[in-house]
């Protein structure tokens, strides 16, 4: 594989850039792999990577419907960030930030990670008081975590609403410095050039149809390119999940539904943090080019369709321009929306199944960008070992039978609950 | 936006309705003996159909009733509406 260098970029000045390798290849899916992944989204293209680089193991396809990149990893609002509570995803994400700070260097391509910082707003005591207990959570699991009073907030964003009389004034707030954003295209397309050039096959256009199970044992996949053995597969699929395990006669504990985000158009730089809304659910941070990046609510119905509707936009960003008023002066550039694998504790699933050699990887809700390292490193190790990491271990998939939830927020697929 | 045709109300937007989930989801029976795995089933597993979808919802901003909503989750169309009580055929 050509290494992407300021010596290469030179030298492939001189002939036009005609002559760089092919990025990945496009091959014909073999009769037969050690691992499959179905799912060539982001977490599907690292567990291959890791798979390959932590584990030596090579002989391995990634089978992706659509394109590689074309879901979820390009369709999110690019948030990196480990503030979270409870040990389970407080450790898992911090785990995280490690591969998200080398990922450039690893993977040889420019995922231009920026940790510029998350806020989230406090408006109430209480509100304050919990964001205390959370930091201090964060800090106990080596996670950078600060809170921030009212005067402290105005320093770092003072476009944000600090007048009198309005409707959730801003108490302060908690900071996690360490967080930031990454250009999530970059991210996919860092993972798959690399796991190509060790020998994983990435074989896009193709859909799942159906398993091939033998007693209890996955034996290999049906597609629409033909049957493909497997002695191992990883299901890697976020919002197609539930119609997957349909063919496996599983029911999750997953519902899959649509969240939405948008841009603006761009401005000068105004907004240096990634900004939550405390009293509702909206997140803004200004992208490379300027726009304003934003999201928030799901639009709270089952939905396979990848576009959202007016409502849920009008609402959240009805709480955008409640926490920054200057939003409602610029021009919407674009929305889109994408399908999420809601959980019913809001946690995410990578675990074994009943059927051996099969692997779930799921119900990654409103976090699944962030998480695409830690998952696609951890869910590689499930797979070559076939046992959990630690890291992964409270992701189970009976730990709702268990009573074992881990209710970072306690959402889920209820949005209402909030 | 949605139009959902209120049972009692007629069509109104989707902005005065809130969802309630799969309509095809059964409490386990009262009084009787329920395993681990049936509770599990109520309270959490899901099919999440893609294409027709049996679900709640509750006309909240109107008459408050709860009502079934017959949708596509892949095209967002609207087929038929149900009183809660109402018999599906």
């Amino acid at each position: 594989m050509q290494k992407y260098s300021i010596f290469n970029l030179v030298k492939n000045a001189f002939s036009n850039h005609e002559n760089w390798d092919l990025a990945w290849k496009d091959p014909t899916p073999k009769e037969e792999y050690d691992v499959v992944i179905i799912g060539g989204g982001g977490h599907g293209l690292a567990t291959a990577y890791y798979l390959a680089k932590e584990h030596n193991i090579t002989n391995v396809a990634i089978i992706e419907k659509g394109w590689i990149g074309g879901g979820n990893v390009g369709r999110n609002t690019t948030i990196i960030r480990s503030n979270y509570m409870h040990d389970e995803n407080g450790l898992f994400s911090e785990f995280g930030m490690d591969l998200w700070r080398k990922m450039s260097q690893d993977l040889n391509y420019n995922v231009m990670f920026s940790p510029r910082g998350i806020i989230n707003l406090a408006h109430s005591d209480a509100q304050m008081n919990a964001y205390a207990r959370r930091g201090n959570s964060m800090r106990l699991n080596g996670i950078d975590a600060v809170l921030l009073n009212r005067e402290q907030v105005k320093e770092i964003i003072p476009m944000a609403d600090f007048s009198e009389n309005v409707r959730f004034p801003i108490f302060g707030g908690l900071m996690q410095p360490s967080a930031g954003t990454a250009r999530h295209d970059a991210v996919a397309w860092g993972y798959a050039r690399q796991a190509d050039s060790m020998g994983v096959d990435i074989i896009q256009n193709c859909e799942v149809t159906g398993f091939d199970v033998v007693a209890g044992k996955i034996k290999g996949i049906r597609t629409s390119r033909g049957n493909i053995k497997a002695k191992k597969v990883g299901i890697c699929v976020a919002g197609s999940t539930n119609i997957l395990a349909e063919k496996l006669n599983m029911t999750l504990p997953i519902e899959t539904h649509l969240l939405q985000a948008c841009v603006s158009e761009p401005v000068k730089p105004v907004l240096d943090n990634v900004v939550t809304f405390g009293a509702g659910h909206f997140y803004v941070s200004q992208s490379d080019k300027g726009e304003m990046v934003m999201g928030g609510d799901l639009d709270g119905y089952n939905s396979y369709a990848q576009r959202g509707n007016l409502p849920t936009l009008q609402h959240v960003l009805t709480e955008g321009i409640a926490m920054m008023p200057f939003l409602s002066k610029l021009k919407m550039l674009r929305t889109w929306g994408g399908i999420m694998d809601m959980s019913m504790d809001g946690s995410p699933i990578i675990d074994k199944t009943h059927i051996e050699g099969l692997y779930l990887n799921c119900g990654w809700c409103y976090g699944g960008f962030k998480a695409t390292p830690a998952s696609g490193w951890t869910f590689a190790h499930t797979i070559a070992q076939d046992r959990v990491h630690e890291l992964n271990a409270g992701y189970s998939l009976n730990r709702f039978s268990t009573g074992n939830l881990i209710d970072e927020k306690g959402l889920g697929t209820k949005t209402w609950i909030s | 936006m949605l139009y959902i045709n209120c049972p009692h109300c007629g069509m109104r937007s989707q902005n005065e309705f809130s969802y309630g989930g799969d309509a095809s989801v059964k409490r386990p029976e009262l009084n009787k003996e329920v395993s681990d795995q049936e509770w599990d089933d109520f309270v959490y597993n899901r099919k999440s159909l893609r294409g027709k979808h049996l679900e709640l919802w509750q006309h909240i901003s109107g008459c408050r009733q709860w009502i079934k909503v017959e949708r596509d989750t892949s095209t967002h169309e609207i087929f038929r509406t149900f009183k809660a009580d109402e018999k599906v055929a």
